[in-house]
Order: structure tokens, then sequence, then C-alpha cells
């Protein structure tokens, strides 16, 4: 799991990258960057990043990209994609714009199986806004808004994105939960999940496992073990829903 | 598959909502979306059936938030797209037509006012006045026509796709629900044959080359690190708004510039005032006027000085509790013209009113 070089749709001119050192954002679009170099695509691909800490990627790559507002990427590329259908649409956010001010339209959007695809990460906080709890926030996990941990009788229990995505979509649908603990297989996700919508077979989603270590407060070590053992006990990393193969 | 609907001239009578399904077709549109709310329905019903005959597509979203949201989206990949709205809807869509505002995103959102506030009435007002020039979080860098009978809205669909091209500013048609609902006559016609040329549009995203390699990427924010990098852009839009503002502005006036008492109103009770003005000339009253803002953005501040300054008295009528009046009272701000009014939010206004008031102030 070596990939010392820098994907070919990254813009040199923005790096290094605006994201706190340690954050999991990173990873996710060097995925995503090799991802659109291996099926050459930046001449097609229009990427949308919401509000929160993807906001920072307006000028990550060498694709034409449109910042939108908290929870409204999937509408703005919805629209893309069904005004221009040739172009490979891909809405980027986190688990507050997707799951709580944007649940509303990542639930329509996947219940239309609309042609686009999905990447949300989930680092089980409000990054941007500086820590409160999201709808990811693990069961008694201290963020600002739960100082004194989430408490699931009061907050109920986090958001299972994926889940619920497979079980409105369609036939046709791609989902997978990856993590930035794997990059090869988050890449080997995203790539299904772009192709999925070049096939034209339906709405494709990728939830990433991601640190927030300045939120959380946490040093390398203590980042990853909460990625890698933690977060994977309420968040299974696999493929959900693959077309052709059922569920 | 055909290739317009309307050929040369035709004389119809329909409602303003069929006007304006095919007044988006003859102005090229190419998408429209949309969610429902009484009472624009009937322009998605009518461009749902006209829609596939001409290539053309719809989308029934989630809400207005995503109405608006796929709107820019639609105008980013480069189509003419819109969308139509009312009342609590127009609320919604305040939050992506600003973000249009920022980004200088071409969108055109057909308004039928309904009362309000709230839910309030299906039926008619003049209450998103204020919304539709003013909403959201920004300064109202935007182009709103006020329309007022069934030939405006055929004229101003066309010409709004057009405006928004052109200068880049979303923009707006503010009707209300009588306009959508009424059965009235009006011309159809094909602009080009009237000499009309349609605005191209081209895309924000996705144009011909590989970004980085052929050709720039496009790159489009609406976040700012600093308060000066803000007040840039902001300052930037400002000069950009005011320099088409000559251009843009449109209003109709009736003795105006003459008279002593200046009728003012915008929209469908326009015609209410411009029939009591005519009807006050016949009965032999020389000093009277009328005048009607056709854009509510830009505002015919200019005309209106001109006017506060040489009448002795305005009487403004309105469908609201003062939505117009607060403009106008701006624009003329430190004149010292006596000010009236006729304002009943939610409520249609009649020529006789108007009359009436004129012989109560004269
Ligand atoms: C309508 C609206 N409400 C609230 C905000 C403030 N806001 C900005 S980012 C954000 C949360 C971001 O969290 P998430 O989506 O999880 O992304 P992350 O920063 O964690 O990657 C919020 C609430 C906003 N910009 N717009
Ligand atoms: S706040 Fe968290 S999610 Fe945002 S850039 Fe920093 S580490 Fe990454
Ligand atoms: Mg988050």
């Amino acid at each position: 799991m070596n990939y010392p070089q820098i994907p070919k749709s990254w813009n040199i001119e923005s790096k290094p990258h605006k994201f706190c050192p340690g954050c999991g954002h990173g990873i996710a679009l060097k995925a995503l960057g090799m991802v659109i170099d291996e099926l050459g695509i930046q001449d097609k691909t229009v990427f949308g990043v919401d509000i929160g800490c993807s906001l920072l990627a307006w000028d990550f790559f060498n694709v034409d990209t449109i910042q939108t507002h908290h929870g409204r990427t999937t509408p703005v590329i919805t629209g893309i994609k069904r005004a221009n259908p040739e172009l490979i649409t891909i809405a980027y956010m986190g688990d507050g714009g997707g799951y709580a001010i944007g649940s509303q339209h990542l639930v329509n959007a996947a219940a239309r199986n609309e042609k686009i695809t999905v990447i949300l990460v989930n680092n089980t906080n409000y990054g941007m806004t500086g820590g409160q709890m999201a709808p990811t926030t693990l069961p008694g996990q201290k963020t600002e808004t739960t100082p004194y941990g989430r408490d699931v009788d009061e907050t109920g229990y986090p958001t299972l994105g994926p889940e619920m995505v497979a079980a409105i979509a369609r036939e046709g649908a791609y989902v997978a939960r990856g993590t930035v603990a794997n990059l090869r297989q988050l890449k080997g996700f995203i790539k299904k999940a772009i192709e999925n919508q070049m096939a034209g077979n339906g709405f494709s989603f990728v939830e990433v496992l991601s640190g927030c270590p300045t939120n959380w407060r946490t040093n390398a070590k203590e980042t990853w073990d909460f990625i890698e053992n933690t977060m994977t006990q309420y968040f299974k990393v696999g493929e959900l829903k693959v077309p052709g193969k059922g569920e | 598959m055909a290739n317009k609907p309307i050929t040369g001239e035709q004389r119809v009578f329909m409602t303003g909502n069929e006007v304006i399904a095919y007044a988006a077709v003859m102005a090229e549109a190419d998408i429209m979306y949309g969610y429902p709310i009484t009472p624009q329905n009937e322009i998605m019903h009518y461009w749902t059936r006209l829609a596939p005959k001409y290539g053309k597509k719809f989308l029934q979203t989630e809400d207005e938030l995503s109405a608006g949201f796929t709107t820019i989206g639609g105008v980013l990949a480069g189509r003419k797209a819109f969308t139509a709205t009312a009342g609590p809807g127009n609320t919604l869509m305040q939050e992506p037509m600003s973000m249009a505002e920022m980004m200088r995103i071409p969108t055109l959102l057909i308004v039928q006012q309904r009362g309000g506030p709230s839910t309030a009435t299906v039926i008619y007002s003049q209450q998103e006045v204020t919304m539709t020039t003013y909403g959201g979080n920004g300064e109202g860098f935007r182009i709103v026509y006020s329309t007022s009978s069934h030939q405006d809205l055929y004229d101003y669909v066309i010409k709004g796709f057009n405006t928004a091209w052109k200068y880049r500013f979303p923009t707006f048609i503010l009707g209300d629900g009588y306009q959508a609902k009424m059965r009235e006559a009006c011309v159809m016609y094909d602009p080009a044959e009237r000499g009309i040329e349609l605005v191209k549009p081209t895309p924000y995203m996705g144009a011909p080359g590989t970004p980085g390699v052929d050709r720039k990427p496009s790159h489009m924010r609406n976040t700012y690190n600093t308060e000066e990098e803000l007040y840039e852009v902001v300052m930037n839009l400002a000069k950009a708004y005011e320099a088409i503002i000559p251009e843009v502005v449109e209003f109709e006036e009736l003795n105006a510039f003459e008279a002593d008492t200046v009728i003012i109103a915008h929209g469908v009770v326009s015609r209410a005032a411009k029939g009591a003005v005519k009807e006050l000339l016949a009965e032999g009253e020389k000093k009277v006027g009328y005048f009607r803002p056709i854009t509510l953005r830009p505002l015919a501040v200019n005309e209106l000085r001109e006017i506060a300054q040489r009448a002795k008295k305005l009487i403004i009528a309105e469908s609201s509790y003062g939505q117009l009046l607060k403009q106008i009272k701006e624009a003329i701000y430190g004149t010292d013209v006596e000010i009236h009014t006729i304002l009943k939010p939610g409520v249609g206004i009649t020529q006789e009113e108007i009359v009436a008031k004129y012989h109560e102030v004269k």
C-alpha cells in the first residue's frame, strides 16, 4: 500500500493542501485523484464540494469544480448531470452535509437513482465549525455540543448512511463504505462507484471513514486507532450494494 | 421532433401559467426543475406536456432548495435552466438564489406571488417584493421584472432568459396568482420573427478540453478567507451591477412627469392605476399621472426622484403592507412630496378605489 506519486489530476498550484496535518480528507482525495487518472476522465469530470472542510478542495484538482452550500452539493451535481448527462459528476461532502442538513437531497437522489456519485467523508463530527456532534458521532463520544459524551437516549444513535442509502436505492445502485486506513480498497470502491455512473447504471455512494485529529484532539497513533478500531465497531467497511450482485 | 410550438403570431386566450410554459419553450429553455406549489403548478403541468416534444427536460425535485440548486447545476452545465415557485417556496429559494448572486449564475426564477406570511392563501398578493428583490444574505444583485398581464408574462419570460445570460445576474419574473390562473388574451410569437436574438448559453463546467492541460480549470467558489478578500468580491459585484442599471431599468408612465398627483403601482395593480388615471384625465383632471416600475430591481430611481421633486402628491397602491412603498421612500429620500397609500396585503385593488383615493387626497 504505497502510493508515493502525486495524482496527475491534482492541481499542483494549490498544494500543499489546506487540510490540517493528519486529516483524512487529503487521503480520500488522493484516492479520488488516482481513480480520475486511471479512468482518464479529467476532461469530463465535474466535481462539487460542500461547505464543511470539503470546501477547502475547491481548487484541489485540475477538474472543473463548484463549491456549493452546506448540504446542497447533491442537488447542484444532480442538476448538472440532468442537464448534461455526458459529464461525470461527483459530489463530495461531510457527514453533517450529507446526513443532517442535506439528508433530504441524499435520500431523494438515491430514490430517483440519479446517475451521480456521492463521496461522503465520515469523521464523526462537524470539523469545519469546530467539532460539534454530527449524525455519525459515536455513543459516548465527546464533542463540543456533547461535552459529557453523546447520550443516545437524548440524541439517538449514529446514522448508518450506506445502510440507509442501500435500503432506498434500487437495482443499478452501487453503495460502499471504505476507510482512509485502507487506501487500496477505498480507491477500488471509488472506482467502481464512478464506473457505475459511467455505465449509466444508477446512483453510486461511497462513505469514507476518516479522521479529524484537530477536533478529536488526538495524536497520529490515537487518530488511526480511532478510525481502525473504534469507528469500525459501528461502521462496517465493505460493499453494501453492487449492481448485478444484489445486496 | 417539432421545432417550435409557435410560428408567426398567434392570438391566444389562456392562463398565465400556460403562457409562461410556451414562452419558456420559445426562449429555447432546455430544462425546468420544480416543486409543486400553488399558484405556479400549471407552469410545470404545461411544461411537462410540451417539453418532450421539443427535446426539453424536466425534473421534479424533493423541495425548493433542491429546485433552486438543481437549476444552478443546469446553468453551470451551460443550459438555459429555470424554475418557478411561490410564497413559502420562494422563501426556500432564497438560499440558492444567494449563491447565484454571489457567483453570477444566470438562473431564471418565476414567482407567482400568493398570500403571506406563512402558508396564508394560495390566491394572490404582492407580498413577495422584498424577498424577491433583496432576499437571502446578500445585497440584492438581481434583476426582477414585475409583470402586469399575460402579454407581459410572454414577453418578459423571453426577455428574462436573455437578461440573465447577457448580464449574468439571477433574474426573476415576479407575477402573481391572478396572472397565473386567470385567462386573458395575448399574442404569442416567434422571437426570431420579431428580430429578438436569443442569447446563447455557455458552460461554466465541462467545456471542451482537459482542464490544466488544454485550458484552465473552472474553479468556482463562494467562500473567502478574509474580510478584505470578500470586500473586493462584493465591491466588484456592486460595480458590475451598477454598470448595467441604465440598460436594465424599465418603467411605464402616463403624464407622470407633468402631474401634481402621481399614482404609483406595480404588477397587476398597475392596471387599475393606469385605468384610474385615464378615467380621471377623461373626466377633465389635468394634473394626474401614472408611474409603474417594471424592474423592481434595479428600480428607476432617477425617474422616481424627478417625479417626486416635481409632483405635490404620490399615491402608492399595492397588495402588500408597504413593500413597494418602502423602496420608493428610499428612492425619493430627501424630497418633500406628500405620500398617500392604498395598502391591501393579499387583496386586489380596483380602479374605483384608486379614483376615490385621488378625490379624497386631492
Ligand atoms: C445553511 C448553513 N448552516 C450552517 C452552516 C455552518 N457550517 C459550515 S460547515 C458545517 C459542518 C460541517 O461538517 P461536515 O459536513 O461533517 O464536514 P466536515 O467539516 O466535518 O468535513 C456547518 C454546520 C453553513 N455554512 N450553512
Ligand atoms: S478540522 Fe478536521 S476534518 Fe477539517 S481539515 Fe482539520 S482535521 Fe480535517
Ligand atoms: Mg464531518
